[in-house]
């Protein structure tokens, strides 16, 4: 469904060209999660951008971009609008930066499908309280009346989840959603996101420089390194079989100790209260 | 100065005993640290782990100074630290328990060349003319990893992992017995966490440092620390052995920071967060 | 210095070419210029342009030409005058403010925002009321008068400066507030204050020659631009506008080329850091 080819990036420096982006290849199938994972200066949220067209306006791009068959860099105006209303969704690290801190959730979200879908504005609230239940928010009425300074990080960025699931876009894009939030709020929010996309049957590009959280919703994941693709495959074969030095480097990076997890063994006795251990 | 020697290793190096700051903004009153007690061992390195808010940063802010406590007493050393720091009290401390933050891009001054970093502590601290400081700048780079051609390099010349080892230099570079890192690490690729982590643990190893390591991290944890303490809220949940607290967690919020850790095979699983959430809630 | 030119561009070049000529006429004025400015001769008023008086004569029959080069001492001492004195005292209240914060920052803050209410012209006039009219006085007046506006800039940059780590940690190795402000803090918002001094030199030359004009700064047979302006108002009546127009095109060629070359160096400065 989504088909980059050769995709390559460069933007014009004082010293020369820098390349960002070196024939980058990748795939989307519909309905699929597709993970790319890199470090920082990989080119893993260039490549988003240029998908979005919101690339630096002096980069110059070569290849294709392909949305079930059309060529997205061709695009330009009122069909790049459409697409970005109705067909491919983003969802970014700072929830912040994303909704108006002067307007109640409620109205940010009607005011959006308002915009982008013509529905009537009593419609679109009630379209908004519904999104925002699928999101598990629970005081629904509480977060349509908030503003966003009165919400969590983590309620944010399921605020803007409701917001881009609105359209039921084919596609959604997330560029390092959850890095910003704590590792409880992290965990609740990836469950949601996973649940959302496979209710609605959409298809995932899922950006972060975590390979295990990637490989937590993802179907396939791309490894990216210096504008690069260096390996592509399912987690369980990047994990056990890395073919690429890089890769591996990744893998070996991470600790070797054991975690407790929740379905291992049945739940230790819980200490109650404080405790006093000493040593 | 404190040298490492005067204590036996195991004997406490820092002592907190009922640590209490609450912070007033506005009308709410939020409680910080709430009786907070623990103890580090020389030559250890012990973990405080915690999310936002569980007061795991204060606790380091007044441990190595910037803060003052409402009340309860921090021991360094086996000396009482006076609650008013003041500048000749802050220069005492300095010299035993040193700092390296979380942020290298903004922990270094980016209009000045990087070892006037270590040269200004290695002022305060030592006698040593400029030439001996000179020498002692290189030979603390070197034992952090950097060249010597760096010394003369600006901020922005050097990567997050190399301004990262400046910071470390710097905490050498007064002699201390004990390092507090806030998230040292946190803002490095993965691939450079791991390296930074080896170099600490290797100068612990090799100058019997103590670390205290505040961290939201469980990996970090599992990399560099010998203890662990859990905090939630401004409280210690739970405490003890890395390898037992992660692997048999008593607690709810620890099995529920474990359950939501990103690890080979993990999955986020809702019912299990609702359920753990439930009951630390009871 | 192959930065620098990079930087300007072009446009920016040839401004900085402009302040450097007029610098230049200003301090070669005892040796460039062929007449003494203040004399003039009854028999050579109104003179058109010529060999001898390049831009002619005003109605008191002196060289234009001359004028003007004498004319940009004051014309640009008075405003020199103006930015340091705000550079200097702006940043010190700035920085104290911000080191100290709590009381002694309340306190600074409202004694800049009193000075922030008064119109700049107006307290200048206040000034030389009191204590007469001049240059020096003029400029000072005018210096009090543009505090407020670096304070501030350099306050909101300090404080967003003074909590990050590298002014933390030599404050955890004891190190004095003043030594860390001058070592750490100063070189940090360095940049800013260039900018501010080129931006209110620009302001401080139309101000200052605004109450030339007046009456109130400089005062005749003195050569000033502003003055000149005023004094060639009756020539323009009648028909002769030379001194005035010139005058006033030297003032804002200055006041544009100098706005320009702050905002050249300044884009960098308040876009940030580099990544």
């Amino acid at each position: 469904m989504l088909d980059i080819r050769s995709l390559s990036l460069s933007i014009a420096g004082d010293h020369g060209a820098l390349e960002i982006l070196r024939n980058v290849s990748l795939t989307v199938g519909r309905g699929e999660a597709v993970g790319l994972v890199g470090e920082s200066g990989s080119g893993k949220s260039m490549t988003l951008r240029s998908i979005l067209r919101t690339e630096p306006r002096n980069a110059t791009v070569t290849g294709s971009v392909t949305l079930e068959g059309v060529d997205l860099l061709t695009l330009a105006g009122e069909p790049l609008r459409m697409l970005r209303a109705h067909e491919v969704s983003m969802i970014a690290q700072n929830p912040h930066a994303v909704l108006n801190p002067v307007l109640p959730i409620g109205r940010y979200l009607a005011e959006g499908m308002h915009d982008a879908q013509g529905l009537s504005l009593k419609a679109a609230r009630l379209r908004a309280g519904e999104l925002l239940e699928q999101v598990g928010i629970d005081e629904v009425d509480r977060v349509l009346a908030a503003y966003p300074h009165q919400l969590s990080g983590g309620m944010l960025q399921r605020v803007v989840i409701a917001g881009a699931i609105a359209g039921k876009p084919k596609l959604m894009l997330a560029d390092e959603p959850t890095t910003a939030l704590d590792v409880t709020t992290q965990a609740e929010v990836m469950a949601i996101l996973d649940d959302c996309r496979r209710e609605l049957g959409m298809a995932l590009l899922f950006v972060t420089h975590d390979l295990d959280l990637a490989a937590a919703v993802c179907d396939r994941i791309n490894v990216m390194k210096d504008g690069e693709i260096v390996e592509t495959g399912v987690p369980d074969q990047l994990r056990d079989h890395p073919a690429h030095p890089y890769t591996r480097e990744l893998m070996e990076s991470r600790p070797a100790g054991i975690l407790w997890s929740p379905d291992a063994t049945p739940a230790p006795t819980i200490a109650k209260g404080h405790d006093d251990f000493s040593y | 100065m404190t040298s490492p020697t005067d204590l036996t290793a195991g004997s406490p190096m820092i002592t907190v005993t009922d640590l209490t700051k609450t912070f007033r903004t506005g009308k709410r009153v939020v409680a910080a640290l709430d009786a907070v007690s623990l103890t580090v061992p020389a030559g250890s390195c012990l973990a405080v782990v915690g999310e936002s808010g569980s007061g795991k940063t204060t606790l380091a802010r007044i441990i190595v100074g910037l803060e003052k406590a409402d009340s309860g007493t921090v021991a360094v050393a086996g000396r009482v630290v006076a609650a008013r720091a003041d500048r000749r009290e802050l220069r005492r401390r300095a010299r035993t328990i040193q700092m390296v933050f979380q942020d290298p891009q903004s922990s270094l001054n980016r209009r000045l060349p990087v070892h006037t970093a270590v040269d200004e502590v290695l002022r305060v601290h030592t006698d040593l003319g400029r030439a001996a400081r000179r020498q002692r700048c290189e030979e603390l780079f070197a034992l952090v990893g950097l060249p010597a051609r760096f010394l003369r390099a600006l901020p922005e010349e050097l990567s997050g992992g190399q301004r990262q080892r400046v910071a470390i230099a710097r905490a050498l570079a007064a002699d201390p017995a004990v390092i507090v890192l806030d998230e040292s690490v946190a803002a490095l690729d993965v691939t450079v966490q791991g390296q930074i982590l080896a170099l600490l643990d290797d100068l612990r190893t090799a100058k019997g440092l103590t670390y205290l390591f505040i961290t939201h991290d469980l990996s970090v944890v599992q990399l560099i620390a010998d203890q662990i303490v859990v905090m939630r809220r401004g409280r210690i949940v739970e405490r003890g052995a890395t390898a037992d607290v992660l692997g048999r967690p008593q607690h709810p919020y620890t099995q529920l920071l474990l359950a939501c850790a990103p690890r080979p095979g993990w999955k986020p699983q809702r019912g299990v967060i609702r359920a753990l959430r439930d009951e630390i809630a009871t | 210095m192959k930065r620098f030119v990079k930087r300007m561009g072009p446009l920016g070049m040839v401004a900085v070419g402009i302040v450097l000529v007029v610098v230049l006429g200003a301090v070669l004025a005892p040796v460039i210029a062929p007449y003494d400015p203040t004399v003039g001769s009854v028999t050579q008023r109104y003179l058109g342009p010529s060999a001898e008086h390049l831009l002619g004569t005003d109605q008191a029959g002196r060289d234009i030409f001359s004028r003007l080069l004498w004319g940009a001492r004051s014309s640009l001492v008075g405003p020199l005058i103006v930015v340091v004195v705000t550079a200097v005292f702006g940043t010190v209240l700035a920085l104290t403010s911000v080191w100290f914060g709590g009381l002694v920052d309340s306190f600074i803050s409202r004694i800049l925002d009193l000075l922030f209410a008064f119109p700049n012209l107006l307290l200048a006039m206040l000034a030389i009321v009191v204590f007469g009219s001049g240059l020096s006085t003029a400029a000072l007046a005018l210096a009090v008068a543009y505090i407020p506006y670096t304070a501030r800039v350099i306050r909101s940059t300090a404080l967003r400066e003074r909590n990050l780590p590298y002014i933390r940690s030599p404050q955890l190795q004891g190190i004095a507030g003043p030594v860390i402000t001058v070592r750490h803090l100063l070189p940090n918002v360095a940049p800013l204050i260039i900018t501010g001094a080129t931006i209110n030199f620009g302001f401080a030359m139309i101000e200052l020659a605004a109450l030339s004009f007046l009456g109130l700064g400089v005062q005749p047979p003195q050569a000033d631009w502003g003055l000149m302006v005023s004094n060639g108002q009756q020539s323009l009546q009648k028909g002769y506008p030379a001194e005035s127009l010139l005058a006033g095109l030297c003032i804002v060629i200055t006041v544009a080329a100098l706005g320009y070359v702050g905002e050249k160096l300044g884009g960098r400065a308040a876009a940030g850091r580099k990544a």
